[in-house]
């Protein structure tokens, strides 16, 4: 397999508080990766880091040959990686086509994007003039993930995106992630909900304070749930 | 938001038609109140520069009376003491005060919040103190009067007076109807939608890619720019050329007027302006003749006024209107 995203020796600190301490992470093309640890062992900062908001102290964050550490926060996503954050943080006050467009406008992508985007997300077609403000929790999270997409980004970061879901709504983000697995993109997902990864990661890194403790392929998962308690304390 | 759920038609039609109405009220207001509006649509403007970066990016300046002052003493001061004529001294005007937004903005754009009302209050007031302490020429306090010979225009045969009442309400109305139309164009524009989406969340749209601090940028600069053209214009139409206009006060008013019209409308800011202009100027009136007893400052009812304002229309007249009943409304 060839590497879609290398990070080599991430350390990243808030002012004077170190949160990542050589991290290293290596994220195969069309690969669900997901992150696994207990809360504050820096996963989200590690997605931060990659998307340039916590600026590295050092090591590299390489995607397609160019280190995307050395890069300002707004030319990481023209360089082909989407985040989806936590708790969606979508634009409220706008429409859904609007959001949807901000996206679009951002790689200079057009209509043939937006229509491909839709084709995944088709509840959102009928929501097109709604305020995003006004969708419910499950409809945010599709359009956080649709307006991500509207990127046509190489890798797609995200962030507990089944948190506070029902559960028709986390199968529809799971054949999503799925789908776009299938079409060459290559995601990191950090996700609490342990059978969402066993459904759908193909590898788990865990961290622990700051540091990759373990790699295992999911089916190493599937047969030695102690794995996950040891890291995460939970299964 | 915003311009992107406004339908094309209703919106054109609702500028033409205010411009239009600004047009006809040349002809029919009496004298005082004719004066009166064409000071209202000069300050209009410059809510509307205002309107640009607190409306639409979310940046709170307490300092927008150093554009408007930029263009004021830079248009007002070569014609006084270099006898310029109108076309090279608005031009000045215009520049002084992009430069000056360009320096501010590369400073006062490293803060946010809180901090970035401080900073840019306090550029304005050395600006304010410049102003006094370059005395021998600004005349500090007392202020600079242009000639009325210099306050005219030669195009071939025609002769533009503008201190002739028509020709200043109708220089004012163009100047309003081109920064109406520039700020209509810019909002519904792709860089309208990221300024927007930047007051709603800058670190999102980081995520998705955009420069903020550029676009930011771009937006202190333009609305620094039209502040500038407003102040330009006030020096050349009324020949007045004052310190009061660089003070706080100045700077706090186009607040007040974007926020009673409603802030991130493009009209709001003429309604605030008309609104708090007859407010101020109507209510020792209104007292004197149901009041007469009344022993306080007449600006008693404005703020009894603007607090029923903010009670029933919380997002400005405009801003409700779009809210409630206009979702349209640019």
């Amino acid at each position: 397999m060839t590497a879609a995203l290398e990070i080599r020796g991430l350390h990243c600190a808030y002012g004077e508080v170190q949160v990542l301490h050589g991290l290293d992470l290596t994220l195969e093309k069309s690969e669900v990766h997901c992150l696994l640890g207990r809360n504050g062992a820096g996963k989200t900062t590690t997605l931060k880091a990659i998307m340039g908001l916590v600026r590295a102290t050092s090591g590299s964050v390489v995607l397609a040959g160019r280190d995307l550490a050395a890069l300002p926060a707004h030319d990481v996503p023209k360089a082909g990686v989407a985040y989806v954050p936590q708790g969606r943080r979508l634009f409220a006050e706008m429409t859904v086509a609007e959001n949807l467009e901000i996206g679009l406008m951002a790689r200079g992508r057009g209509a043939a994007t937006r229509d491909g985007v839709l084709q995944l997300f088709p509840l959102l077609r009928e929501r097109l003039g709604q305020r995003s403000g006004t969708l419910s929790g499950g409809e945010q999270q599709m359009l956080a993930m649709a307006r991500a997409l509207c990127l046509e980004p190489e890798v797609l970061l995200l962030d507990e995106p089944t948190e506070g879901l029902q559960p028709s709504m986390i199968a529809r983000i799971r054949e999503t992630v799925a789908t776009l697995k299938g079409r060459g993109v290559s995601t990191i997902l950090v996700e609490q909900r342990i059978d969402a990864v066993l459904s759908i990661a193909d590898r788990v890194t865990f961290i622990e304070n700051g540091r990759n403790r373990d790699t295992v392929e999911i089916a190493t998962l599937r047969g030695d749930p102690a794995l996950v308690r040891r890291y995460v304390g939970v299964g | 938001m915003s311009g992107g759920r406004s339908a094309e038609g209703p919106v054109w039609s609702l500028h033409v038609g205010v411009v239009a109405g600004l047009l006809l009220l040349n002809f029919v207001l009496p004298d005082y109140h004719h004066g009166v509006f064409a000071r209202i649509l000069v300050l209009a403007v410059f809510a509307m520069g205002y309107n640009l970066l607190f409306g639409y990016v979310g940046l709170l300046s307490l300092g927008h009376a150093m554009f408007f002052a930029a263009g004021l003493y830079g248009a007002g001061l070569p014609m006084v003491h270099l006898g310029w004529g109108v076309p090279a001294a608005f031009s000045t005007g215009i520049v002084c005060g992009l430069v000056l937004a360009l320096a501010v903005g590369l400073l006062a754009l490293r803060t946010s919040g809180v901090a970035f009302m401080i900073v840019t209050m306090m550029f304005a007031q050395a600006l304010a103190l410049a102003v006094l302490y370059f005395g021998q020429w600004t005349r500090g306090d007392e202020g600079l009067v242009i000639a009325q010979a210099q306050r005219s225009l030669d195009l071939g045969p025609w002769r533009l007076d503008f201190t002739d009442p028509a020709t200043r309400y109708l220089t004012a109305l163009a100047l309003f109807a081109i920064v109406l139309s520039a700020t209509l164009a810019i909002v519904r524009s792709r860089f309208g939608r990221v300024l927007v989406a930047i007051r709603e969340n800058e670190e999102r749209t980081r995520m998705l890619g955009y420069d903020t601090f550029r676009n930011k940028l771009s937006a202190v600069v333009i609305s620094g720019t039209i502040c500038a053209a407003a102040g330009a214009t006030y020096a050349i139409l009324f020949g007045y050329v004052g310190s009061s206009f660089a003070g706080i006060q100045y700077s706090i008013l186009p607040l007040l007027w974007v926020l009673l019209g409603g802030s991130a409308t493009t009209l709001g800011p003429l309604i605030g302006t008309l609104l708090m202009y007859y407010l101020v100027d109507g209510s020792n009136d209104v007292l004197k003749a149901w009041l007469p007893d009344w022993r306080f400052s007449h600006l008693g009812v404005v703020g009894l006024a603007l607090i029923l304002l903010v009670l029933f229309f919380p997002r400005g007249l405009l801003g409700t209107l779009r809210q409630r009943w206009a979702g349209w409304l640019p």
